[in-house]
């Protein structure tokens, strides 16, 4: 198979701080040695990005010495925390922003999905958004003239064509976007977590579009997700990127692995529960803190598992449940589950604050790391149609170990490959 | 892509683009930005019919705009200040400047945002971005034809009223002068927008700028009632010219000089190759700095 994607050596330097506070003088500085034909100053300078330790240095590399090929046909999936410099090399490939060092060379069209919906308008019809939608997203008029009635039909909102977007529920909003969005025709697809929104039937439908795309049309894919479950259903060759480098690259199954043991703090930090960009669910509730343990980083199987979780209503609804979802340390697939747990069945008006803490038996897990699934949502008529206010997805990991032995332990409970129900307790639910 | 080769290296040079820190000051991608040509349209079909939906006048308010300003012209210029309009009816007068001043206007005041009016979209896809500021140029051209047959109607009825009005073969320009407008106003908008993006000063200064620059044009004021000693000053300034020609073509009244004109146009296309070169050079890394 033929390189379509050759990376050399990218590096992408940020300057932290504000911008306007002595960039003046850097630039004329900059300016100063250029003019004399000497290399930029600042290039020199620079640290890797390890968010959490202050630096002494005002520049970092989001990226440094960046290498690798895709091949045509490839999915590819790039994975790192938060931070590691994910979305900076997504947007150095989708020429949003440039590279500092380094090139790219690329055979064939990219087409990048940051975002869906990109450029929508809320007061023009859904016909006229598919229109610009295509456009910006880089089709011509008439191949989208070609793929209407596909577009319209893989979106499922055809009643509601003619009618401004403004109007739709956000859940059909993101369907038609993403239908925009995979009818595109490129060579090189780039897709960062798009896949996050909606419900779970149109997430699987967006999975298999994806794998689609790629095992049938033979087009290449970046995939960026947190979530390990779809990285290792889509690709089989991963990048884990850390603090800006390129930590591992290789089969991804070994990788995704790898990637869960660095993960050894189970309460990783509560940053990406502030960071919107990369949030799940469609927002009228979100998490705004969970705690697991008293933020201890290794879990006693033997003892009772506490998780501290508080939330914020941001529109108001009218009811509310939890659920609480184990994954497995190899698969990845959901082993346990609480069920949906009723918060609260009275109006909750936006800006109320809920705390609870769930609490788990001891003796219900075995050594290893879980991955979790945390859910806020409405309850529906139907599994289906479960709606998701919030939902982080494989971001909380329960890492459980211990020093004594099998024997010692002498497993009460195992957890087997099947789906269970976890007993459970909530206590002190409390509504502000 | 169908193609089979054996050997890698056989086609190893073949690449299609190559994504590298900055690129030449004069690598416009002009053939990209026609190939993209659907989303500049579709762009001009978004901004007019997201203006006015759910308006009950829709694009009636185009003529209203310029009607209430000209009325206001001739009550506070015209007959309060007593200007003179060089004798033709003050409703021409005013009108032909403000028409052609707002296009101009228009252009300069939403091309010297782009970047951060259209920041959402520039940091999540990839098109070349010269496609946003043409655009905008076109979709207010569209709003200036509009506003120009008004102006068209109203210089009709003082034509058949038989004002003095002395309409000549100049009329011929008209297209001309509407074309310098848009690349006077589109070349200093992206010089403006491309310094903004790192340090915002200039915008603080745009907001009124434009405002001051109306009074450094002939658009209240006929050219020829300007003392001496600050007709230069006025001539200065590349509009001047322009609104005077195309004052002169519909109502045969003012001064028209090609020298001047010469002026206007060299000014004009000096200003778009800037304009174009430093936003060309922006566009590229504006996301880190916007």
């Amino acid at each position: 198979m033929s390189t379509v994607i050759k990376v050399e050596n990218i590096s992408k330097q940020y300057r932290l701080g504000d911008v306007g506070t002595g960039a003046l003088s850097h630039d004329l500085k900059r300016w100063w040695y250029k003019a004399r034909g000497k290399e930029d100053p600042y290039l020199q300078v620079g640290e890797t990005n390890d968010r959490s330790s202050k630096g002494n240095s005002e520049y970092v590399w989001a990226l440094k010495d960046i290498n690798f090929e895709v091949k045509a046909g490839e999915v590819l999936g790039i994975i790192g925390r938060n931070g590691a410099g994910k979305s900076t090399l997504l947007k150095i490939l989708s020429k949003t922003t440039t590279p500092t060092t380094g090139s790219i060379k690329v055979r064939g069209r990219i087409a990048s999905l940051l975002e869906v919906g990109t450029g929508f308008h809320p007061e023009l019809t859904g016909r006229e958004n598919i229109y610009l939608n295509g456009a910006i997203l880089g089709m011509t008029k008439r191949e989208i003239q070609k793929k209407f009635d596909e577009i319209v039909d893989f979106s499922g909102v055809e009643r509601y064509i003619d009618t401004p977007v403004k109007r739709y529920s956000s859940g059909m909003y993101v369907r038609l976007a993403f239908a925009v969005a995979a009818h595109l025709e490129p060579e090189i697809l780039i897709v960062d977590e798009v896949l996050a929104v909606g419900d779970a039937e149109f997430q699987k439908k967006c999975l298999g579009k994806m794998k689609d795309v790629s095992v049938n049309e033979g087009r290449t894919v970046l995939f960026v997700s947190h979530n390990m479950a779809a990285v290792k259903e889509l690709c089989t060759r991963s990048i884990l990127l850390k603090n800006g480098l390129i930590n591992l690259i290789g089969n991804t199954n070994q990788i995704v692995r790898d990637y869960l043991l660095t993960q050894s703090v189970v309460n990783s930090s509560n940053d990406f529960i502030n960071d919107a960009t990369s949030r799940r669910g469609f927002g009228e509730v979100r998490f705004t803190k969970i705690v697991i343990n008293n933020g201890d980083s290794f879990l006693d199987p033997m003892n009772v598992l506490s998780i501290q979780v508080n939330a914020t209503v941001k529109q108001s609804i009218s009811d509310l449940y939890f659920s609480l979802l184990i994954k497995s340390p190899e698969s990845g697939e959901q082993i346990a589950t609480t069920g949906l747990i009723q918060l609260a069945d009275k109006e909750l008006k936006s800006n109320s604050i809920i705390e609870f803490e769930a609490s788990i038996p001891a003796n219900t897990f075995r050594t290893g790391l879980f991955p979790t699934y945390f859910w806020l949502g409405r309850k529906g008529e139907m599994a289906e149609d479960n709606y998701p206010y919030d939902l982080i997805d494989s971001v909380y990991y329960l890492n459980f170990s211990t020093d004594k032995s099998k024997e010692e332990i002498g497993y009460s409970s195992e957890l087997p490959g099947a789906y269970v129900n976890l007993n459970y307790q909530i206590n002190n639910i409390q509504i502000f | 892509m169908e193609k089979i080769v054996g050997v890698d290296s056989m086609e190893a040079e073949q690449w299609s683009e190559i994504i590298q820190p900055t690129a030449g000051l004069f690598d416009l991608k002009l053939a990209e930005v026609w190939r993209y040509r659907d989303l500049l349209f579709l762009f001009v079909k978004r901004d007019f019919v997201a203006t006015y939906k759910q308006t009950i006048l829709g694009p009636i308010w185009f003529f209203i705009q310029p009607l209430l300003t000209t009325l206001t012209f001739m009550v506070v210029f015209g007959s309060i200040a007593k200007i003179s309009t060089d004798g033709i009816p003050m409703m021409v007068f005013y009108m032909s400047g403000i028409t052609l001043w707002n296009y101009f206007a228009e252009c300069l005041n939403k091309t010297a945002t782009v970047f951060r009016d259209n920041a959402s979209i520039f940091g999540k896809v990839y098109f070349p971005r010269l496609v946003m500021p043409l655009s905008i140029v076109v979709s207010n051209l569209v709003r200036f034809g509009i506003q120009l047959l008004l102006f068209l109607a109203i210089w009709v009825y003082y034509l058949i009223m038989g004002d003095q009005l002395h309409p000549n073969w100049y009329l011929l320009l008209v297209p001309y002068l509407i074309l310098l407008m848009a690349i006077i106003g589109l070349g200093a908008g992206m010089l403006i927008s491309s310094l903004t993006t790192k340090y915002r000063d200039l915008v603080f200064l745009l907001g009124f700028g434009v405002q001051l620059l109306m009074y450094a044009s002939p658009v209240i004021y006929a050219m020829n009632t300007i003392p001496q000693k600050y007709a230069w000053f006025i001539r200065a300034n590349p509009l001047s010219s322009i609104i005077e020609t195309f004052r002169y073509a519909f109502t045969g009244s003012g001064q028209f000089s090609w020298n001047y004109l010469g002026y206007s146009s060299i000014a004009a296309f000096v200003l778009l190759a800037l304009g174009t070169l430093v936003f060309n050079k922006v566009e590229k890394s504006f996301m880190d700095t916007v």
